[in-house]
């Protein structure tokens, strides 16, 4: 993923319609998003602004307009309207002013450039009230309206045509061979019947291809019967990040029906936060039925396969610690696993301050590492962290999510930052006891 | 009829109606449980998720504890509302009220002293709350209209009901009955909804939370 692009973005064709049309679709978004959960939020808040005190955002430039509950008023203005007769008694009493298209396009940037969905918001919050996913609800108007970073609609445009940011299928065949002759190593490749589908990320396709050769070793040890499928490959959700609601089906109905095509029992998520959170807890938005397939993290299901022995390590000897992704860690109930992890790898875990369910965010979230005019604000963020980590005097920095690790490769290059960020799948390919041939790269590849 | 009779007759008849009926349907519309599509496969326990998230939000969580904003709201807010609902529910006036047009109460009413103590931190505490409205940039910038009117009202309500305590003036019970029915009228449209959605909210959340095994 690259950063490039205008600093404001329209959706093409949507842009090009009339406001009040676009406004109208924002509307249309927002009001599909609505129901019992979102009345019994947005009924309790009472403007007390503690959400402030949890919002990196927030914390590293201390403007209100980052007040997390304020990157919502004109989905919350929306809902006050049209909500059933109530919104209807409002209108007439006049507490509910129209939004208008002028407020929209201001909110986006705080709907998309200084929120993560990261949910850190929601632990503050006396009500309960669950910001992060009124934001997420928050985005399908916007996107409705054409209202989208331009990389962000980009890339969710790519995907939904491609099915991926990545590209075509063809190109996936062809960089996973690349891999399988770079390292030498055995990556079953459209298989017809698996017990498990494993996905990837596309960074891991362009750049980060011992992560896949890593994978594979890994999976080949524990001697799984596993497939990567050029037609489902892609865990990345833009659709999730966007508000696009249609792609974001697509790409999870893609993952979910070949799985159950090919008879899998499981599908594995790879080191990335949203596409966990899109296909482990949103999927439930596409099914009548509650499906017959286990969607497992892979560092859910390493961690477990290290807690039987089936999985042993070079003691690394090192300290380090752990950057724990929000929507794996807070929001995906993963905590245990990474430690249990680094346990396994011999490492003193020395935890940053905050760290577990209320670590603060990357910054680069929810879509925010792809937006060009966010990266003053994300640099902010990521100097913080860089600080929390230093702290700690560790050696090595771990993470295991691909956009945290991107987010903070690029924080470190704007500020001249030279520490590494790992991820812990990376590590344990490196240290991995097994009968299988070590990772090593091909001269030829 | 004369003014105070239309007040505390049918004006009290239908604000206190108006107020059950949007009430209820406000409640009605959150509690609808009809279910929509699949639920993911839980991971924890969905009701230990929603009774934690209901029970630890009484108090501030740590790393939260360390901020003055945090310990601001969460004192002055029990100093209002602790206060208020001593006021609401065991002046004087209050349980003859109830007990004459709804319901005996299984409790003897507060004393004055008790009364007044009740009425200077329900009163602090509304006021240290309201002036944080104006103070602090922050809580400036997403303030809506109504929770102005929403604190206003209340503020007006409590203070003409100390007005009032003395029953010496029919125009000073009428003055805060009045209030009152417009509190309640005004009450199903506005934030003072948290009164009983709070608790929904943090069921929902917590509920969510527990099916993800994480702490919310």
């Amino acid at each position: 993923m690259s950063e490039q692009g205008a600093p404001t973005s329209t959706v093409s064709n949507v842009a090009d319609l009339p406001e009040e049309v676009r406004l109208a679709r924002a509307i249309d978004g927002f009001v599909a998003e609505f129901g019992p959960k979102t009345t019994a939020w947005l009924d309790s808040c009472i403007r007390c602004g503690l959400c402030a005190e949890a919002c990196h955002f927030h914390k590293v430039d201390p403007d209100p307009k980052y007040v997390p509950i304020n990157k919502i008023v004109p989905f919350e203005k929306a809902w006050k309207r049209h909500v059933g007769p109530v919104g209807l008694v409002r209108r007439m009493l006049g507490l509910a002013p129209r939004v208008t298209f002028e407020e929209l396009r201001e909110w986006e940037e705080l709907i998309y450039d200084s929120c993560t969905m990261c949910g850190r918001c929601t632990l503050v919050c006396p009500m309960g009230i669950d910001i992060a996913e009124l934001v997420h609800e928050a985005r399908h108007g916007l996107f409705e309206a054409g209202l989208v970073p331009s990389r962000l609609k980009e890339l969710d445009e790519k995907a939904h045509r491609l099915g991926s940011p990545f590209g075509t299928a063809e190109e996936m065949r062809a960089q996973v061979e690349r891999v399988v002759r770079e390292y030498g190593i055995d990556i079953p490749l459209d298989r017809d019947r698996a017990d498990v589908l494993v996905t990837v990320t596309p960074t891991e396709l362009e750049e980060k291809h011992e992560v896949l050769a890593a994978m594979a070793r890994i999976f080949n040890h524990l001697g799984w019967d596993w497939t990567l499928r050029s037609d489902a490959f892609e865990a990345h959700n833009f659709g999730y990040l966007s508000g696009d609601m249609e792609t974001q089906g697509k790409l999870t109905t893609r993952l979910i029906d070949t799985a159950r095509e090919i008879g899998a029992k499981m599908l594995v998520i790879p080191e990335c936060g949203h596409a966990w959170q899109a296909a482990r807890w949103e999927t439930w938005r596409w099914y009548d039925e509650p499906l017959d397939l286990e969607i497992r993290h892979v560092v859910e299901v390493l961690g477990m396969a290290v807690e039987e022995g089936r999985l042993r390590f070079e003691p690394l000897g090192k300290s380090a610690t752990f950057h724990d992704p929000c929507q794996q860690i807070r929001r995906g109930g993963l905590d245990r696993w990474p430690r249990v992890i680094m346990e396994a790898l011999g490492l003193e875990v020395r935890e940053m301050t905050p760290s577990h369910e209320t670590a603060y965010c990357c910054g680069g979230g929810g879509g925010v590492v792809a937006i060009l005019r966010a990266r003053e604000l994300r640099d902010k963020v990521f100097e913080m962290k860089a600080a929390q980590f230093e702290e700690t005097g560790a050696d090595l920095f771990l993470t295991s999510c691909d956009t945290c690790q991107l987010t903070f490769r690029r924080g470190a290059a704007d500020t001249g930052w030279d520490r590494q960020v790992d991820t812990l799948l990376q590590i344990m390919a490196r240290q991995l006891v097994s009968d299988q041939p070590p990772l090593e790269r091909q001269a030829a590849g | 009829m004369s003014l105070i009779e239309l007040i505390e007759g049918p004006l009290w008849t239908f604000s206190a109606t108006l107020f059950v009926i949007f009430v209820f349907w406000r409640l009605i519309s959150i509690l609808d449980l009809r279910r929509r599509g699949a639920s993911p496969k839980p991971q924890g326990s969905r009701l230990a998720g929603a009774l934690r998230a209901l029970l630890v939000r009484f108090v501030p969580r740590p790393p939260f504890t360390r901020s003055g904003r945090v310990w601001f709201t969460t004192v002055a807010g029990y100093a209002f509302h602790l206060g208020l609902f001593v006021l609401l529910l065991a002046a004087v006036p209050h349980v003859e009220f109830i007990e004459r047009r709804i319901a005996a109460l299984p409790w003897e009413p507060i004393s004055r002293t008790g009364f007044v103590i009740a009425a200077e931190i329900s009163f602090l505490g509304l006021i240290m709350l309201y002036t944080r409205r104006f103070v602090d940039p922050l809580v400036r910038r997403i303030n809506r209209p109504d929770d102005h009117v929403a604190s206003l009202l209340t503020f007006i309500v409590m203070l003409t009901g100390c007005m009032a305590l003395g029953r010496q003036s029919a125009f000073l019970r009428g003055l805060h009955m009045g209030f009152v029915e417009l509190w309640l009228i005004y009450f199903p449209f506005s934030s003072l909804m948290h009164t009983f959605t709070w608790p929904i909210s943090r069921l929902v959340t917590g509920w969510e939370a527990g099916r993800r095994a994480v702490r919310w």
